[in-house]
């Protein structure tokens, strides 16, 4: 089967609801990228709404910054299309670079510049005037909250105050569209609720479009309103984060047994149930629907003799949705085209 | 807030132009100069160095062959060229490019090419203020320009734009390896600009091959013409073979340097 139609019957997509009405801010068609003989990107196909924050998730080596450099026009596409606000990034790259922000996997800045420094070129860059300048970098120095050490050399900065650097300089010109690679990777869990605040304001306040990448399942829960799962360069999974967990995920039953050296196969086969682990010194049950299986499955542990002290019914977590669908859709191997990724 | 701005007035992105650009990246790597003191100690003592070792070295052997000769003065040129060479902030650009700021740069709408003539401003501001404490150590020891003040800032002028054609070569090289290493070998280029020449002798005085070599410098055109200034007068012709010579350079080092920084941007 030629590569696209094996892509074409792997993705499964959530439908977006009212999808005919929304304006693109992002979109893109068929984009492929080579390095070499190595595919990152596979005939991506992605659209984004304006005013939406959407996630991306996948494994190391999935394709996300592939993709992030070319939608912010760091790098060309091998083929296909990426448009942003309408237009083609590589034909209109001057004008579409009007229009994003970038905030990379690691905090791209002059150490030797102090922060003020900093904020104050990116602001000339953007063709701001100098007293629009002074008034953002106000406004920024209450993001990055790192007060007087605005005016130290960023060498001296912690990394959660240099992420945060990074994000003002990022959005100093308020793009219309912004891209986050990996923001919070590696900073500690307070630095990480605070970007994630500004993140959900830059999107309820100001309207603007944010994609991110993440490795964290619970950072594109609680940040993304749509989420798209990427792997060997192709998007296996889309929508928003509960119906994915919904619609992928079936149902999950922990059942509280007393489950040493007990043979988990052996409930496997048990009608309705797809899968079966133990997780932290409980039976965990991947079953198609919840509330047919609790029954069979009650019965099945009391056959082999293991009492449940509780049994609980739940959907599965997207940490779980993503592990299943990315181990059911193996990254191509490296130097191999022709896979169908 | 962050973001919100004055009521009715949204701050947002606006295009800037090429001028505003250079200025705003010459801007910077200026203000990076004096926050990087101890690069500038070599480019003030060799030159210091060299004036003093050759002078020292060859005044009275060069005073025996051409009785006629300023040693110091026909010196003085060869040490201000140490100075001007390799001014350059090609490592801070490797920096950059290691470090992601190039590519945040490179997101914003900044001219492509101001990127590049903009490190080159600075250079050429560093280079010719490196010049002065050569020209001081000449008058210390008693050399006088033959074409007064204004033949100064002629000198200064050219060997300025003598450093800035090449430095052309090692933004090539950084722009393309992004190594500091092989930006610091590129300094290696200079030795057969500098040695293959009149630096110690006049041509003259050179065994017949190596004043061929000479003959396909550039820097040999270029020392002919800032001897000139300092120890013959105006004259034109010296002068505008010597300005050739740079430009000559210049345009060979800008177009690798372009080339370089076009592969950068534009990676397929």
């Amino acid at each position: 089967m030629p590569a696209t139609h094996r892509a074409a019957a792997r993705r499964l997509v959530i439908p977006r609801y009212l999808r005919q009405s929304v304006t693109l801010a992002i979109e893109t068609r068929g984009l492929t990228k080579y390095y070499g003989d190595v595919r990152a990107l596979d005939g991506l196909d992605l659209e984004i709404a304006s005013g939406e924050v959407y996630g991306l998730l996948g494994p190391n080596g999935a394709g996300k910054t592939t993709l992030i450099r070319i939608l912010s026009t760091l790098m060309h596409p091998t083929s296909g299309e990426a448009m942003l606000d309408g237009l083609d990034v590589r034909e209109h790259s001057e004008k579409v670079r009007l229009k994003l922000g970038l905030a990379m996997q690691e905090a791209a800045l002059d150490l030797n510049q102090t922060g003020v420094e900093l904020l104050q070129l990116q602001g000339r860059l953007y063709g701001l005037r100098k007293r629009e300048i002074e008034q953002r970098v106000e406004e920024l120095a209450r993001l990055v909250d790192i007060g007087d050490s605005l005016g130290r050399r960023i060498f001296t900065y912690s990394l959660g105050m240099r992420r945060r650097l990074d994000l003002a300089a990022a959005i100093i010109h308020n793009p219309q569209i912004l891209f986050l690679d990996e923001p919070t990777t590696g900073l500690d869990p307070a630095s990480r609720h605070r970007v994630w605040d500004e993140i959900l304001r830059l999107n309820q306040v100001n309207g603007m479009t944010i994609l991110l990448t993440t490795q964290y399942l619970e950072e594109a829960e609680h940040l993304a309103g749509q989420v798209g799962i990427i792997n060997g360069g192709t998007m296996i999974a889309e929508g928003p984060p509960a119906e994915l967990r919904r619609y992928f995920g079936g149902d999950v039953v922990v059942a509280k047994v007393d489950v040493d050296q007990f043979p988990v196969s052996r409930l496997g086969t048990v009608e309705g149930v797809q899968s079966v682990e133990v997780v932290d010194g409980s039976l965990v049950f991947l079953v198609d629907d919840g509330l047919r299986a609790l029954g069979p499955i009650t019965v099945a542990l009391a056959e082999q003799g293991l009492p449940a002290e509780a049994v609980t019914l739940r959907q599965p977590t997207l940490e779980e949705v993503f592990l299943r669908l990315t181990e059911k859709q193996p990254s191509q191997p490296p130097g191999e085209p022709g896979n169908g990724g | 807030m962050a973001g919100d701005g004055a009521p009715g007035l949204r701050i947002e992105a606006r295009e800037t132009g090429f001028t505003r650009d250079l200025m705003t990246i010459s801007w910077r790597s200026i203000r990076a100069i004096p926050k990087e003191r101890q690069s500038l100690i070599p480019a003030i003592v060799i030159p210091v160095f060299w004036l003093a070792v050759n002078v020292g070295a060859l005044e009275e052997v060069a005073g025996r062959l051409f009785p006629e000769l300023d040693y110091r003065g026909f010196q003085l040129p060869v040490a201000v060229l140490f100075a001007v060479t390799g001014v350059s902030r090609a490592s801070a650009l490797v920096t950059d490019l290691r470090g992601g700021y190039f590519d945040r740069l490179t997101v914003s709408p900044v001219s492509r090419l101001s990127l590049l003539l903009g490190l080159m401003a600075a250079d050429w501001l560093l280079a010719t203020s490196l010049t002065i404490p050569v020209l001081a150590l000449g008058w210390l020891l008693g050399v006088e320009f033959a074409t007064g003040l204004a033949g100064m800032a002629v000198f200064v002028f050219i060997a300025g734009l003598w450093g800035i054609a090449f430095t052309g070569f090692l933004y090539a090289i950084a722009l393309r390896t992004a190594n500091p290493s092989a930006v610091a070998s590129g300094l290696l280029l200079f030795f057969p600009f500098a040695f293959v020449t009149t630096s110690f002798m006049p041509r003259d005085a050179l065994t017949d091959w190596m004043s061929t070599a000479a003959g396909f410098n550039p820097v040999t055109y270029l020392l002919a013409a800032l001897r000139s200034l300092v120890l013959d007068g105006w004259d034109p012709n010296t002068i505008a073979i010597g300005l050739a010579a740079v430009l000559g350079v210049g345009a060979i080092s800008l177009s690798l340097a372009l080339m370089a920084l076009r592969g950068r941007l534009d990676p397929a």
